[in-house]
């Protein structure tokens, strides 16, 4: 079983167009993925596409002009926004994706005491700072002082000191350099190693590739395909949907062919599948209603032709 | 340490250049006035006062000298520790700025205390009830105040509680027909209380409306969607960071406010009679009274610019990020 499952998600946002004309903006629709214990689970999709609203939605902290559908189960349980907040930080914690989602005007030492549930929280914090290999030093520092691979650190050190299972990653690479990202990799290694799910969103592919389990391909507001990383491979024939194939052969190291078009924007979406537009492979058939979720060689994809 | 004495140093400079600057300034617009000081010092017995006795004024007050030469006297003194003497008054000019600066200071201390805590917790019940009728109202009395002038809010007040109510009396410093050393202390609070409640209402709007503005930007930062990822929330959230973080700025406009206050206090003081600097101020203006009203412009800059160091001398210290840009 999952330790955490989410079913057709979908997301919109109230807006007011011209006048009093109130929108539905759906940002995300349908989206599906899993994560089991001990599995890291990249969610990929470029930048901007609301993927840190997935994360949003999974700790119950979207703004109050947010709908959301669908559901979200936590070892099997299903989540109301009641049992969201009595999970989030104990069970289920976020890493953010940078300083600035720290308190500029309190001590690191403190923000991260805070993180800590079950224990004593000024040992605690000693003992991860001494393990992530951050002088005692730091503890005194505020948030600004901090340099990009001590501020990596502090962060998913909040995540581990919290002992939750499930750990969503949001961007955790963006302006770091190799060293640092090597780090990254082996803390996500070895959190999952002791038994939490993690949930890493990322638009960097190279990265998703190197540490996790499963890739979910995030397009245009759902997950296209669900694939296990050994997928990933040759030119991309075990992948199922064109658009991760066409990802993957955008690589550098692969093909280094681009993907022609962009996404089409939340408020302006075609009436099938999503990447119909661009597909080479399209047909008529592709823009009758967003294509089913299918499962495949063990994974999922949403596409009527993929085999 | 030694940041923090440059810091000073550096800051005195800017003062003595705005004291120069402002001394200057004031002595060219007062002797530009159309007000004849001689004429506002004898007032309605001017017709009496032969042109020889004006004469003689003027010669008494070195009035019938060039400014150049007032003001190189007046400067000259000043440096020597010397304000001069009033003419209205009668009285050295540092003698009745410190009498009439107590006066003022009790009355603007309860002010500024009482808006400032008043309004900082208005602002942040306000930015956490965002919307909601508490925000409302807090809103719609802030807006309302803060197009409200100081003395049509003072007539009011008069009106209400000395007037109509009696509770409190009408005016002045101290009760009419009593022997100034039969004044008690329950008096001159009861003379306080209308002055400074008006002061303190009036003030209250600013810091608010900043307070609520500034807590809303916070608690819709990235920090706070962190904090309540983390599992905080209600009480403890805003305490923890909204606070933390909203009270380095409301102090620092508090502080800077102080010259919102001094101006807040010559319209109170003159709607209550209240002998403190504000009234002073007025009655050294409307009587030419040069002296006392050099000395006032000079005191008042000073307490203005000393409320606007306070400010800076306490992000300095306190904020951290400061603190950094001070090293660097």
């Amino acid at each position: 079983m999952s330790i955490l499952e989410v079913q057709n998600l979908s997301i919109s946002f109230k807006k007011y167009s011209k006048g009093l004309r109130q929108e539905q903006n759906q940002v995300i629709h349908n989206l599906n993925v899993s994560i089991n214990r001990g599995e890291i689970v990249a969610v990929v999709g470029s930048s901007g596409s609301g993927k840190s609203l997935l994360a949003h939605a999974i700790l119950g902290i979207l703004p109050g002009n947010a709908t959301v559908t669908g559901n979200i189960f936590y070892e099997g349980q299903l989540l109301t926004e009641q049992r969201k907040e009595e999970l989030r930080g104990t069970e289920i914690v976020i890493i953010p994706q940078s300083v600035k989602f720290l308190d500029p005007l309190m001590k690191i030492g403190s923000q991260v005491q805070t993180s800590v549930r079950k224990r004593n929280a000024v040992t605690a914090q000693k003992k991860i700072f001494e393990k992530y290999k951050l002088h005692p030093t730091v503890e005194k520092l505020f948030p600004f002082q901090l340099s990009g691979g001590m501020a990596r650190r502090v962060l998913v050190s909040m995540a581990v000191v919290s002992e939750a299972s499930v750990i969503i990653a949001d961007e955790p690479t963006p302006g770091l350099d190799m060293e640092v990202i090597k780090e990254a990799e082996n803390s996500f290694r070895e959190l999952a190693d002791n038994g939490s799910g993690v949930m890493i969103i990322t638009h960097d592919i190279e990265f998703a590739l190197k540490v996790a389990d499963k890739i979910a391909v995030f397009y245009a507001g759902t997950t296209v395909e669900t694939a296990p990383v050994s997928d990933f491979s040759g030119k991309g024939e075990n992948l199922r949907h064109p658009y991760t194939k066409a990802l993957w052969r955008a690589l550098p190291q692969n093909e280094f062919i681009p993907i022609k078009g962009s996404q089409p924007l939340a408020n302006d979406m075609p009436a099938g599948c999503p990447f119909a537009p661009r597909c080479e492979q399209a047909t008529s058939e592709c823009s009758e209603g967003l294509p089913e979720e299918r499962y495949i060689r063990d994974g999922m994809v949403r596409c009527i032709y993929a085999t | 340490m030694q940041n923090i004495v440059l810091f000073i140093i550096r800051k005195m400079t800017r003062l003595l250049s705005l004291l120069c600057a402002i001394s200057i300034i004031t002595f060219i617009l007062i002797s530009h006035s159309p007000i004849d000081p001689i004429q506002a010092y004898i007032g309605a017995d001017m017709m009496r006062v032969g042109p020889e006795q004006r004469e003689n004024i003027a010669e008494n007050w070195g009035l019938n000298k060039p400014p150049a030469e007032q003001f190189y006297h007046w400067g000259s003194s000043l440096l020597q520790g010397d304000f001069g003497t009033s003419m209205i008054y009668r009285q050295p000019v540092a003698e009745i700025i410190s009498e009439k600066f107590l006066n003022s200071l009790a009355l603007m201390i309860i002010a500024w205390i009482l808006s400032g805590v008043i309004g900082f917790v208005l602002g942040i019940v306000a930015a956490v009830k965002r919307d909601k009728w508490a925000d409302r109202i807090i809103k719609w009395y802030c807006y309302t105040l803060a197009s409200t002038p100081t003395f049509w809010m003072g007539l009011v007040l008069l009106m209400i509680f000395a007037v109509w109510l009696e509770w409190l009396p009408i005016g002045m410093g101290v009760p009419a027909g009593v022997l100034a050393e039969n004044v008690t202390l329950t008096d001159r609070i009861a003379h306080l209380i209308l002055p400074a409640l008006t002061l303190s209402i009036v003030g209250v709007a600013n810091i608010a409306l900043h307070t609520r503005q500034k807590l809303i930007e916070i608690l819709s930062s990235e920090y706070i969607l962190f904090a309540k990822a983390k599992g905080e929330k209600g009480f403890t959230l805003i305490w923890r960071h909204g606070i933390r973080n909203v009270s380095l700025p409301a102090i620092t406009l508090h502080f800077a406010a102080f010259s919102e206050l001094f101006g807040g206090a010559v319209l109170a003081e003159q709607v209550f009679s209240y002998p403190g600097l504000g009234q002073a101020t007025v009655e050294a203006g409307l009587r030419g009274d040069v002296p006392l009203l050099l000395g006032l412009v000079i005191f008042s800059s000073i307490f203005v610019f000393a409320g606007n160091l306070m400010a800076d001398l306490i992000s300095f210290i306190v904020d951290p990020r400061m603190k950094e840009r001070r090293s660097l």
